[in-house]
């Protein structure tokens, strides 16, 4: 076995759960937003709906909620997984696969996000919207300069629990044949009969979570900077 | 050139459910003076000035202002009032909370300025100038830059004031502007009120300070169960009154 040839296959495979990772965190930020929003919403059958989605995705697993997505073309257009990729204009199933796991993962992170953005704006204290309405503010001016820098403050830890989470969880996506991180050290374990890759690729793990953590409790500072230290 | 009833409130009713809290409000108050309204927790006060301030819409009566209607019962209980409508409505008023409701993330100076600033009231040059000037009022011109956990109580609600003023309300309300602050503290943000007498602010104050009702005020309200019990000046209310309600409210030993 060849070291540096296992390393250079492990980063392979790192790239892709970076672009896993990012990618998934880039769509269910900004829809978890939209969910929190459907859940709060006044229109009760759209809030119920919102709920109902959340509790089934948080309640089930995320390997299941990816094999399902894999099925929807098979099953609900008759359309052989091979042929849809032409269909949409993806050159190969491994890319087709890539897609359906982010989109499980979007979906899957999108609803965690929800409720700790739902928690957050829920627990603005009510005088803070009401010291803007008498000031004459719009409801969107309330969001924007009033309450939204005071959610993100009060959301920052809890996200970055979840980013973290989401960094293992992409070790999934392997039972869809994406070809991340552990994947490859799985193949590498197979081959020599050694244990070592995966040993290594734990060590990838622990220096980007690492990395991570440094960078939230930077953010967390950052974003405090109006409190009492 | 005394407007003696630049404020004019009548019939004011407001329910929440089946809880009758405003049972027909009727007073007015002159440009200029002082009103304050007491009464025990429970009689209607914060709601009336809630309602003033179109935090709650009242179900019916009329509210008139140099005598201009802006609020009449009658005409919004058909159909709602609208966002734009009601905004602009609550510029009458200007309000100041129990416990300050500053904004967090800004600092003295920004949270004084922010609406102006997204209202469009002005340059940005003149609405810094002219919030640090209401800021001087207030007496906090040394702590334009602090955030509002830096700030002892009696300094936030001092702030809270000079906020509601930067958009000359024509009618300054106070929410028991001292019920969160200690003994010490209070001093300090009554003075400002009384300052602010000097500058012919007119104001309406819901307390618990029956001494500062009694020294500043030009008319006081006792209020009961959704009702007015007792109106008049400060002697009138305090020292001449022959409601029993009112002696027993004054007398009882949470005040």
């Amino acid at each position: 076995m060849n070291f540096w040839s296992v390393i250079y296959d492990l980063c392979q495979g790192f790239g892709v759960t970076l672009r896993l990772f990012g990618l998934t965190l880039l769509i269910s930020i900004p829809l978890g937003l939209i969910f929190a929003f459907f859940s709060m919403s006044k229109f009760k059958p759209l809030s119920w709906l919102m709920k109902m989605v959340i509790w089934v995705i948080r309640g089930t697993h995320l390997l299941l909620q990816c094999v399902i997505v894999t099925f929807i073309p098979s099953v609900l257009l008759k359309i052989p997984n091979k042929d849809f990729a032409a269909m949409i204009g993806l050159n190969s199933i491994s890319t087709l696969q890539f897609v359906f796991v982010l989109i499980a993962f979007s979906l899957n992170y999108a609803c965690y996000f929800a409720v700790i953005f739902e928690g957050g704006i829920k627990n603005i204290p009510k005088g803070q919207y009401e010291a803007g309405q008498v000031l004459g503010l719009t409801k969107r001016q309330i969001f924007f300069h009033v309450v939204l820098m005071q959610v993100i403050r009060k959301i920052v830890a809890p996200i970055s629990n979840e980013v973290i989470t989401l960094v293992k969880d992409t070790a999934l996506a392997r039972a869809l044949s994406v070809t991340e991180i552990i994947l490859v050290a799985y193949e590498k374990v197979n081959k020599y009969a050694v244990l070592s890759p995966l040993l290594y690729a734990g060590v990838f793990y622990l220096a980007f979570s690492g990395l991570l953590t440094i960078l939230f409790h930077f953010l967390e500072k950052k974003i405090g900077y109006y409190e009492v230290t | 050139m005394e407007n003696k009833n630049y404020l004019q409130v009548s019939g004011l009713c407001k329910k929440f459910g089946n809880l009758e809290v405003l049972k027909g409000i009727d007073f007015s108050l002159g440009k200029g003076e002082i009103l304050s309204i007491i009464g025990a927790s429970g009689s209607g006060k914060t709601t009336l000035l809630r309602c003033l301030n179109f935090l709650e819409i009242a179900d019916d009566g009329e509210i008139a202002i140099d005598g201009e209607t802006i609020f009449d019962g009658s005409l919004y209980r058909a159909h709602k009032i609208k966002d734009t409508e009601l905004r602009e409505k609550r510029l009458h008023f200007g309000l100041v909370f129990q416990n300050f409701n500053l904004f967090p993330q800004y600092n003295v100076l920004q949270n004084v300025m922010l609406a102006p600033k997204l209202l469009k009231k002005g340059s940005t040059q003149e609405l810094e100038e002219k919030a640090k000037s209401l800021i001087n009022r207030v007496g906090l011109i040394d702590k334009l830059d602090n955030y509002p956990c830096q700030l002892s109580g009696g300094q936030q609600q001092r702030v809270s004031i000079a906020r509601a003023l930067a958009l000359d309300p024509d009618i300054l309300c106070f929410d028991e502007p001292t019920s969160a602050l200690d003994p010490e503290l209070t001093v300090e943000v009554l003075r400002v009120i009384k300052d602010l007498k000097q500058t012919g602010c007119t104001m309406v104050i819901v307390t618990h300070e029956m001494e500062f009702a009694r020294n500043v005020s030009d008319r006081v309200i006792y209020m009961r169960d959704g009702l007015i019990e007792v109106e008049g000046t400060p002697e009138e209310v305090f020292d001449h009154s022959d409601n029993e309600h009112l002696h027993k409210f004054l007398n009882s030993g949470s005040i």
